[in-house]
């Protein structure tokens, strides 16, 4: 496919915008000059959608921009148009999400990388359109890479990483970008937007090769399956995702080479945790009080640091396992909840407790449900979870799981 | 470990998904008369909604629950002491849905099994329909017309307690007549239907089939592919562009010959086939056309001549003709092959004449259903009369 913009002696760096986090993703679709979108509007996913619209509208980018009339249908065009050879980008929120359900569950087996946007919304107290994780973690088990994005920079530059990721013949699975509804979609900041011809370097052009719909290249993809072939398709899907974490840290040291945005670990950063005690575990925006809470804490001698988990799945659950067993406890913050789960926990600490049952040093892991449906997590809240951490750290017995932050 | 029993039904999908039903319900019934516990089920994956396809029921019956459980610890029994054909065109092998390739009717039946089968036809005709078998088994004809009906609706013609009747006859190790009465009762209450099993009892005859005998075809077998064998995304290469036909007598090369999967027969779904009259047709290519399955190969003369390996028989082809008689839908059992009609015509156009006014002549009626109103009224009296009337009948095969 034709580059949409031809980059003539365009300057060889960044430029800075203010801009959202979900327009940060539009700006990586641009980039990555992504063939087919689809749209349909729910909130906070919309903001992406309207400004790729403007994108095209302005000349910026050439593709197929197709408004669907429901997320179920667009997941469908862009599954279909991605087996076709096109580069795609879709995505939804809560219960638009949950709508386009039986498309996603498809996507995977089916090996189509797309490129998907989450704007995280609770499921779905009507009007209670606040970040909550569910929506997202609802396709865990499907076979879709999942990844939590902090900030607008991580957003643009994880959407390019995900084709990059999704679309390497080893994968070939779909990534869904999980953003924060509200706090990262609808804030904007200062991002880097890198030039075209980094991106180009980074980003080879999608290449489907033999599974590509062509009638130069015949073949049926998606036939009718019987009972005695599904355990075969998922053992292949298996396959690939543990192909994945290979991928993605080949991708992010190629970033950090090409780009100079070095991530360090592709899985999870890590903050003030080299003499900590005890440790916060979380995903998304909610490092940023997080982090505030840590350095106020740090100042009464409380040693406490934050692990932010990137990709979600693959889960790298020896990196994972290897890292939290230095701490004498951990407590996983959840903008979740998994109703009748272990302990009755959120996915995360339950995901966290699994990823540590075979680790030599297995510190207790305590869950805080925080944040649900938008509720904003504050410093207080942190430093109340990371009290509670602390007494469990010195042998003190503490509830599995604590809520913070509701009402009583 | 006590004695294992198991039945098979097959049946074609919708039209006798009831009465395969009542069929299985009434064999663990009436084996619980006679102190055995059972289980009855139907295949899980054969898709029984659709229109013909061949589909199967279990019962699987232990002389105690242990042996059972045994029984039942494998799901699907892959050894059957009776197998009970609903549909005699059923005899030239099924391809369910989940199947791969066409199975012999008679796989599952162990040595000196029976197949009970219901049909109009005498031995000599419904031996050869079916595969030969290694090991001799048993071959009884229940006396009927194909219980077909339609999605909604059963016709009670008695089909079901005759083949009770049937299989208290051929295995009483199982239950007696009286175990099937006593069910019969329990279930429906019925005296009249309870009368019809025990005539059927009386009245069923079986006849040995050699390993000498039966279609000598080998059946298709199949292997499931590893994993790492298949290909990614369930992504599977299209079957290659099909060749030109070579007209049989001037050798004259034209047409074309859609290309088709060797391993997916869909004639087991077929219970009438059409032929054509190609004196009369005139080229309109509606059959070509409308065909679901597109059977028809385009002749170098312009003719369309349909694929009996891919027929499935839905007679939509005798719907779309425009010309009287051109096609024609007739039973199944009236073939024994599934060779090229256009080229039989093209060779000697007489003797197709002769052969097509034969098969025409006497093309048995089949219905899938019921298309007017009335005609469950009009269908069952014979059907009764076969289940209950007269006497015993001239055995068809000698006794046993
Ligand atoms: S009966 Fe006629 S229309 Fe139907 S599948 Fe056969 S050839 Fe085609
Ligand atoms: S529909 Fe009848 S007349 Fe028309 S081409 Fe077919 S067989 Fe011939």
């Amino acid at each position: 496919m034709a580059r949409a913009v031809e980059q003539v002696a365009a300057p060889q760096k960044e430029t800075d915008a203010l801009i959202s986090g979900s327009e940060a993703i539009a700006v990586a679709c641009k980039l990555a000059d992504v063939d087919v979108i689809t749209a349909y509007p729910i909130r906070p996913y919309d903001t992406v959608m309207q400004y790729v619209a403007k994108l095209v509208a302005n000349g910026e980018l050439d593709c197929e921009y197709i408004v669907a009339e429901s997320e179920h249908s667009q997941f469908e065009i862009v599954k279909h148009a991605c087996a076709a050879g096109a580069r795609v980008f879709c995505g939804s929120s809560g219960v638009g999400w949950m709508y386009a359900f039986e498309a996603l569950t498809v996507t995977p087996a089916l090996r189509i990388p797309m490129v998907a946007m989450v704007g995280n919304r609770a499921l779905d107290d009507p009007g209670a359109f606040g970040v909550e994780h569910n929506d997202a973690l609802a396709v865990r088990d499907l076979g879709w890479q999942l990844v939590w994005v902090d900030t607008a920079q991580e957003a643009l530059d994880t959407a390019l990483i995900a084709y990059r990721v999704a679309e390497d013949r080893r994968v070939f699975l779909p990534c869904a970008i999980a953003c924060d509804g509200a706090f990262l979609t609808h804030s904007q900041a200062q991002v880097k937007i890198p030039p075209q011809q980094w991106v180009n370097a980074f980003l080879p052009p999608y290449n489907r090769g033999d599974l590509l719909l062509h009638p130069d290249n015949p073949i049926t993809v998606a036939p009718q399956v019987n009972e005695d072939w599904l355990m075969e398709i998922r053992k292949h899907n298996d396959e690939a995702m543990k192909r994945a974490k290979t991928v993605i840290k080949e991708a992010y040291a190629d970033f950090a080479r090409i780009f100079g945005r070095d991530y360090g670990n592709p899985f999870f950063e890590e903050y003030q945790t080299d003499d900590a005690d005890v440790v916060l575990v979380g995903m998304g925006t909610l490092s940023m009080p997080v982090k505030v809470a840590i350095r106020r804490m740090r100042q009464e001698g409380k040693k406490v640091g934050l692990v932010r988990l990137r990709w979600f799945r693959p889960f790298a659950a020896e990196e994972l396992a290897a890292t939290l067993g230095r701490f004498n406890a951990v407590g996983v913050i959840d903008r979740d909840f998994s109703f009748g789960s272990p302990y009755t926990s959120g996915v995360l600490a339950t995901e966290i407790r699994a990823a540590l049952y075979p680790a030599e040093k297995r510190p207790p892991v305590l869950g805080f449900i925080c944040g649900l449906g938008g509720r904003e997590v504050t410093v207080p809240d942190v430093q109340r979870m990371t009290d509670v951490l602390l007494s469990a750290a010195a042998g003190k017995a503490q509830p599995l799981t604590t809520w913070v932050g509701i009402r009583e | 470990m006590g004695r294992l029993f198991a039945v098979e039904i097959v049946y074609r999908g919708i039209f006798q998904k009831n009465l395969a039903k009542n069929i299985s319900r009434g064999v663990v019934l009436a084996a619980h008369h006679a102190g055995k516990s059972g289980i009855s089920f139907g295949r899980y994956g054969d898709s029984p909604e659709r229109n013909g396809i061949p589909a199967k029921s279990f019962a699987v019956i232990g002389s105690d629950p242990e042996t059972l459980e045994e029984g039942m610890a494998k799901y699907e029994p892959k050894e059957v002491d009776i197998t009970i054909v609903l549909d005699d065109t059923l005899l030239k092998g099924v391809e369910s849905w989940a199947w791969y390739g066409l199975q012999p009717i008679n796989r599952l039946l162990r040595p000196g099994g029976t197949l009970i089968v219901t049909s109009m036809h005498d031995a000599d005709t419904l031996i050869p329909m079916a595969h030969r078998k290694e090991a001799p088994y048993r071959l009884a004809i229940l006396k009927g017309t194909p219980s077909f009906s339609g999605l909604w609706v059963y016709k009670d013609d008695h089909t079901d307690v005759r083949v009770l009747g049937a299989v208290a006859r051929v295995l009483p190790e199982l239950f007696t007549i009286d175990d099937v009465e006593k069910a019969i009762l329990q279930e429906w209450s019925a005296p009249l239907k309870a009368t019809s099993a025990r005539k059927a009892y009386e009245r069923i005859t079986t006849r040995v089939v050699q390993p000498t005998e039966g279609n000598p075809e080998h059946p298709f077998a199949f292997q499931l592919p590893k994993w790492h064998e298949m290909r990614e995304g369930i992504a599977i290469p299209a079957i290659p562009r099909g060749a030109p036909i070579a007209d049989p007598v001037s050798g004259q090369s034209g047409g074309f010959r859609p290309a088709r999967n060797p391993t997916f027969k869909k004639f087991t779904t077929r219970t009438m086939r059409p032929v054509v009259n190609f004196d009369t047709c005139v080229k309109c290519t509606l059959c070509w056309l409308q065909c679901p399955d597109s059977c028809f190969d385009v002749t170098p003369d312009g003719f369309y001549d349909a694929n009996m390996e891919a027929c499935c028989g839905c007679g939509v082809c005798e719907a779309v003709c425009p010309v009287e008689h051109c096609v024609t839908m007739v039973n199944e059992t009236a073939f024994t092959d599934n060779s090229s009609q256009w080229e039989a015509w093209k060779k000697d156009r007489t003797a197709y004449a002769a052969w097509l006014q034969e098969k025409i002549r006497h093309r048995p009626e089949r219905t899938h259903g019921f298309r007017f109103r009335g005609q469950y009224e009009q269908e069952l009296p014979p059907m009764l009369e076969i289940a209950g009337g007269a006497g015993p009948e001239e055995p068809s095969g000698e006794e046993e």
